[in-house]
């Protein structure tokens, strides 16, 4: 047994690429126009986002580039006083409203992205550990997140974005605001992470390979990260990506009240929340681009939420 | 292959209770335990099978499973090779786990369906050992070649294969840290019965050539006539008889195994129409509560009053043969005689 020659398997693996091309997902993606073009939708958004600098006519952050008297003009005609021209308008203070756009998708973004991935290391944490190890550890963990799930998450949210608020000097408020912003959005949003990993670890640990893994004598740890942890990801993916528009749309909420990102920094709610105090004057566009753009980013990753929701679950196919 | 010499007892099990608890109410109280496993002993020489049959729920898996550690046993030993088992702590178990093993029922849910196959063989390599990565593949191939599994499926996943080469997988991991002591939980139970005998087969090949020593569970008893060397009966958490193979099916002494050796399958049909089957009436008594006395005391054929009241101990009546049962019992032996006698007639 012992001197048999080692060969090299002759069939070479295949590329995770084209397991992946040749998946279920894939192919139902393939068959989705809703989930294309909702796909498409979204990398075209971040896209933006990511090259606003490259994109954006003008930088909407660089007071020196602002003039005055390009304020209110609406979109697509040519002030009257400089003869420039905005496609999307611009602003009281004369700043591009398209610039201002890509820039706020960026911060919105950004947020919404960091939030989930808050929220997803904290939820996903703390519901394997309650699924794993039970007993008064669960007990713990899920009773904090049910009295949690009886408030409003964005009332949680502004909670702990006032409490922040009031800890940090006044001279870094506007520095930590948006880390801020993502710590209130993602513990206010851990809780669906942490009950979906939960009940998919309980069923997973009751499988005989976790058995097999305990019999090797791995420590409980390693069997959360390498073993349960990969075969609970596909719910986790749903929920963040359904996650993700609420975080935007949460982010863009705590903006609109006025507690979340700074005027220094827009985002698309604090983008609306300027534009609505000119609505009923007339300058409509100032309000409508940033919440269109909000509406179509938000139901595009949605939409591609609910379709992944599916696409997993082979039961609703 | 068969030891000359007195065999050496490889696992010692003493007095096993592995009681899980019944919580209820509010303040999840414990207000009774079910008794899978109450007061179980057998040993387990080196080099052979040991049987260990039962009907659905009598508590054979959660004993196998025990044994391994897989449960935290309520009370009592296991001695695996001269190391205490039962209360060792997680580094000394995590220490003597390359010694024991367990090939599971299920083949599809004891592979993790994220890893290849060369990840399910090598993971106890990578845990226990420091291996280069070439010695480790090497290692792998000769366990997949051991098990007759062909090199090329290595980069494979679980859900690419048959019931029985999923079995054959999970045997291969169960070798790959040469253990000496494997308990097989149902290994054939979700097989075809073509594919039963291929890994029965294995089994066998594989502790003629390694010297292993093996718990069998099945509630299969031609399969455990084929592969035990000795068998332990057991009924509702307890041991009813343990006897070798041989002694125990031709001439089985506790009323329990008369019962479950004559529900046996007979191939000939004239034998099957002619065959005086003893049907037990009534159902299992739960483990959360049983009977009083002996445990099958309310569906023994012969259960006499003393059964009723007192739990039988389980007593060496003949050379090898360890029944539990008042028949058998001297003090009680005169009533006993009666009841034997009403049983033969």
């Amino acid at each position: 047994m012992t001197d048999t020659p080692v060969t090299p398997p002759r069939s070479a693996p295949r590329s995770r690429l084209s397991m992946a091309w040749d998946s279920d997902v894939a192919h139902a993606f393939r068959r989705s126009p809703v989930a294309m073009i909702s796909a498409l939708v979204t990398i075209l958004m971040v896209g933006a986002a990511i090259c606003a600098p490259l994109i954006a006519p003008h930088d909407p952050f660089n007071p020196a580039t602002l003039n005055l008297m390009n304020g209110f003009t609406p979109p697509g005609t040519p002030n009257m006083f400089t003869g420039e021209s905005f496609f999307m308008g611009t602003d009281d203070q004369g700043r591009d409203v398209f610039s201002t756009i890509l820039y706020g998708l960026r911060i919105s973004l950004f947020v919404g992205f960091a939030a989930v991935g808050f929220a997803m290391v904290l939820g996903i944490t703390l519901g394997l550990i309650a699924g794993y190890v039970g007993g008064l550890v669960e007990t713990i963990i899920m009773r904090v997140a049910d009295v949690q799930l009886t408030f409003p998450a964005i009332l949680v949210a502004m909670l702990i974005f006032g409490v922040a608020k009031g800890i940090t000097p006044p001279e870094y408020r506007n520095d930590v605001a948006i880390w801020v912003l993502i710590i209130a959005i993602g513990l206010s949003d851990w809780v669906q992470f942490a009950r979906v990993v939960r009940g998919a670890t309980m069923v997973e640990k009751s499988k005989e390979y976790v058995q097999a893994a305990r019999l090797i004598g791995r420590s409980p740890g390693a069997i959360m990260l390498r073993h349960i942890l990969p075969n609970v990801l596909s719910p986790v993916l749903v929920i963040a990506t359904i996650s993700l528009a609420l975080a935007i749309i949460a982010e863009a909420t705590l903006s609109f009240l006025g507690v979340g990102a700074p005027p220094t920094e827009p985002s698309l709610g604090t983008l609306i929340r300027i534009g609505q105090g000119f609505l009923f004057s007339g300058e409509w566009w100032i309000l409508f681009f940033p919440a269109c753009t909000l509406l179509i980013l938000a139901l595009a990753v949605n939409l591609l939420g609910d379709w992944l929701r599916d696409a997993l679950n082979p039961r609703l196919r | 292959m068969r030891d000359t010499g007195t065999p050496k007892k490889l696992v010692e099990v003493k007095n096993l209770k592995m009681h899980f608890p019944i919580r209820s109410g509010l303040l999840r109280r414990v207000t009774g335990a079910v008794k899978a496993v109450d007061d179980v002993s057998f040993d387990i020489f080196e080099g052979e099978t040991l049987g260990l049959v039962g009907e659905s729920g009598c508590g054979k898996s959660t004993c196998g499973r025990a044994v391994l550690r897989l449960y935290e046993p309520t009370s009592g030993s296991i001695i695996i090779d001269g190391e205490e088992i039962a209360h060792a702590p997680f580094d000394k178990l995590r220490r003597l786990r390359p010694k024991m093993q367990m090939v599971f029922q299920d083949p599809q849910a004891s592979l993790n369906p994220r890893m290849t196959v060369a990840g399910i063989i090598g993971e106890p390599l990578m845990e226990h050992g420091k291996m280069s990565a070439k010695d480790r593949l090497d290692r792998i191939y000769e366990l997949m070649d051991a098990v007759g599994l062909n090199r090329d499926f290595a980069n494979r996943y679980p859900h690419e294969f048959s019931g029985g080469q999923r079995q054959r997988i999970g045997i291969a991991r169960a070798l790959a840290l040469n253990p000496k002591f494997i308990v097989c939980d149902e290994p054939i139970a979700a097989l075809d019965v073509s594919i039963q005998a291929q890994v029965v087969n294995l089994l066998e090949e594989l502790q003629d050539r390694l010297g292993l020593t093996y718990l069998f569970i099945s509630h299969d008893l031609s399969m455990v006539r084929h592969i035990a060397d000795r068998v332990v009966v057991m009924y509702l958490g307890k041991v009813a008889e343990i006897g070798p193979r041989d002694g125990l099916y031709d001439d089985p002494l506790h009323p329990y195994t008369k019962a479950l050796l004559s529900a046996v399958p007979e191939p000939d049909p004239v034998a099957h129409d002619s065959a005086n089957r003893t049907i037990l009436q009534g159902d299992v008594p739960s483990p959360a509560n049983p009977p009083k006395g002996c445990n099958f005391s309310t569906r023994c054929p012969v259960a006499m009053d003393i059964c009723r009241r007192l739990d039988p101990e389980v007593a060496e009546v003949k050379p090898g043969r360890f029944v539990a049962c008042h028949l058998y019992n001297e003090t009680t032996s005169q009533t006993a005689g009666n009841a034997a006698q009403t049983v033969g007639a």
